[in-house]
């Protein structure tokens, strides 16, 4: 196959950036979005010029770490697919495909396709996490979960922070994937006891980086790990909820948490 | 701000939405997002209970007059003004129920301005390269802030035309069915009447949607109904309202 990109290279976070056409000569459909990045690379490389930064690592669709915008899309034209994923038999020979970073203020570009995630950590460490203590491993079935229950916190569970769901917001909104490491928890009686507070706390740090959702969905059509907006509806609940089962803050993850919002 | 998780080579993320620090807790609600959405929703809400009402209402243009040759409409109109008399002074629960939508649309409107200038300040720069957006209900989603502003304009010509009466020459205070058939007699005012219930229309099919999800009010047993309540209610209000417009300029009322 051979391809024409588009790909937008900036040298920095202060850099202003552009698009940049290049050549891609000899590619398999066996390759990968990225195996075809790492062989335009290749190339700039022999011919003395800056290869595109990517972020990637497992290169098996569970990381979290490579994602861009492919002609228009996050993570490209395939359902449930990362970018690594994604193979180039997707494409058509002689394809011009436009490849360019996630937007979004929370997201700024550190380098070419390469965006700081941070804001992202910053949510967890809001509230995605739980303070039981955890010493030797407890019997199998000693705490009974119902099996749909466990199937929905491990669909939750499946999210791997790529940020497309970000990507894909028009209000850059972090919903989905805050929705999905709270519910993950909550959902779960190992949960339970910082339910009200996590959710709060969670919220008010996506709040400070992230837009306010508007129900468009976009997020969950670019979600690779097909994670639904229903999650959101719950974390929408639960946040309502805990306005009047937390109100003395008694639990206060948001205090708890460290540096602190307020 | 909060601290970042550390990254080698990269500053500060910029906050795009800044919290006071803690106040009253309502205060403490309206002020996140979130917060911002429910009083959406639940305001929403209180203008679909009154653009059912409203439309019920209207329908009496077709049902005639009572045995004194009162037109029905017109007699709803006063019936309206003397709601629970005598325990209210005449016009009373009437001024209630304004007071009560005028604050409900207030507050729509300032959560939805606030939250735009949020949604704009975290997404600064779109795709240079253009974007794909992957659903239909998305471009009528994406418009609830032209329709929410053509709905808003074409209530205040509504309310100058109908309620106050300088938009009609032949306006009559009280006298609701010759108003009505007087102003939309003239096509330009029924073509007003067409576009803004269109627009209604566009907004309500995502409200209704929408503000289960606000709400939280979701269950994937019954996530299917939302779409077909979206559906009746819009197409209920919207196609009764438009009957009028088109009646009065065909002759027919």
């Amino acid at each position: 196959m051979n391809l024409t990109l588009k790909v937008w290279r900036q040298r920095g976070p202060s850099d202003a950036g552009h698009f940049e056409a290049y050549d891609a000569p000899g590619i398999t459909e066996d390759m990968s979005f990225l195996e075809m990045l790492d062989v335009v690379n290749e190339q700039l490389i022999h011919s003395g010029r800056e290869a595109i930064a990517f972020d990637h690592d497992c290169r098996e669709g569970i990381c979290g770490s490579c994602g861009m915008v492919i002609n228009g899309k996050p993570h490209g034209p395939k359902k449930l697919t990362t970018t690594c994923q994604l193979h180039m038999r997707n494409f058509r020979d002689g394809d011009s495909i436009t490849v360019e970073p996630w937007r979004a203020a929370a997201f700024p570009v550190v380098k070419d396709l390469v965006v700081d995630r941070r804001p992202f950590d910053a949510i967890i460490q809001a509230g995605g996490w739980i303070t039981a203590p955890t010493g030797g491993a407890q019997d199998a079935n000693l705490t009974p979960i119902p099996k749909a229950v466990a199937d929905q916190a491990f669909d939750a569970a499946a999210c791997i922070g790529c940020g497309a769901c970000v990507a894909a917001c028009p209000n850059g909104a972090a919903q989905l994937f805050t929705s999905a490491k709270a519910a993950h928890l909550n959902l779960l009686p190992q949960g339970q006891p910082e339910r009200w507070s996590r959710v709060t706390a969670m919220v008010d740090r996506m709040e400070e980086y992230f837009g306010s959702c508007t129900n468009y969905g976009e997020c969950q059509q670019a979600c690779p790990k097909g994670i639904s907006i229903d999650f959101i509806a719950m974390m929408n609940r639960d946040y309502l909820k805990a306005q009047f089962k937390d109100r003395k803050r008694l639990v206060g993850a948001s205090d708890l948490a460290g540096d602190g919002a307020g | 701000m909060s601290s970042m998780p550390g990254r080698a080579g990269a500053g500060p993320v910029a906050p795009v939405h800044q919290k006071g620090p803690r106040r009253f807790w309502i205060q403490q609600f309206y002020g996140s997002a979130l917060g911002k959405k429910a009083v959406m929703a639940l305001t929403g809400i209180i203008g679909l209970g009154f653009v059912f009402m409203h439309m019920a209402g209207n329908l009496k243009i077709y049902t005639g007059e009572n045995a004194d040759g009162v037109k029905h409409i017109d007699e709803y109109g006063e019936w309206l003004r003397t709601l629970l008399e005598p325990a209210v002074p005449h016009t009373g629960t009437l001024w209630l129920l304004r007071g009560i939508l005028i604050i409900a649309v207030l507050l729509h409107i300032h959560a939805a301005i606030t939250l735009s200038m949020i949604n704009r300040r975290a997404r600064p720069t779109g795709y240079k390269g253009g974007r794909t957006y992957g659903l239909g209900g998305t471009y009528v989603a994406r418009s609830m802030r032209i329709t929410g502003i053509l709905v808003a304009a074409f209530i205040v010509f509504h309310l100058f035309d109908l309620t106050w009466g300088p938009a009609n020459p032949d306006f009559e205070r009280g006298q609701v069915f010759h108003n009505v058939t007087s102003s939309l007699d003239r096509w330009w005012v029924a073509g007003i009447y067409i576009v803004g219930n269109l627009a209604l229309g566009l907004h309500l099919w995502h409200g209704v949607w929408s503000l289960f999800q606000s709400l939280g009010l979701n269950n994937p047993r019954f996530n299917t109904w939302r779409r077909g309540l979206a559906w009746g209610f819009t197409v209920l209000v919207v196609g009764a309202n438009l009957t009028f417009p088109i009646a009065i300029l065909s002759g027919a009322v």
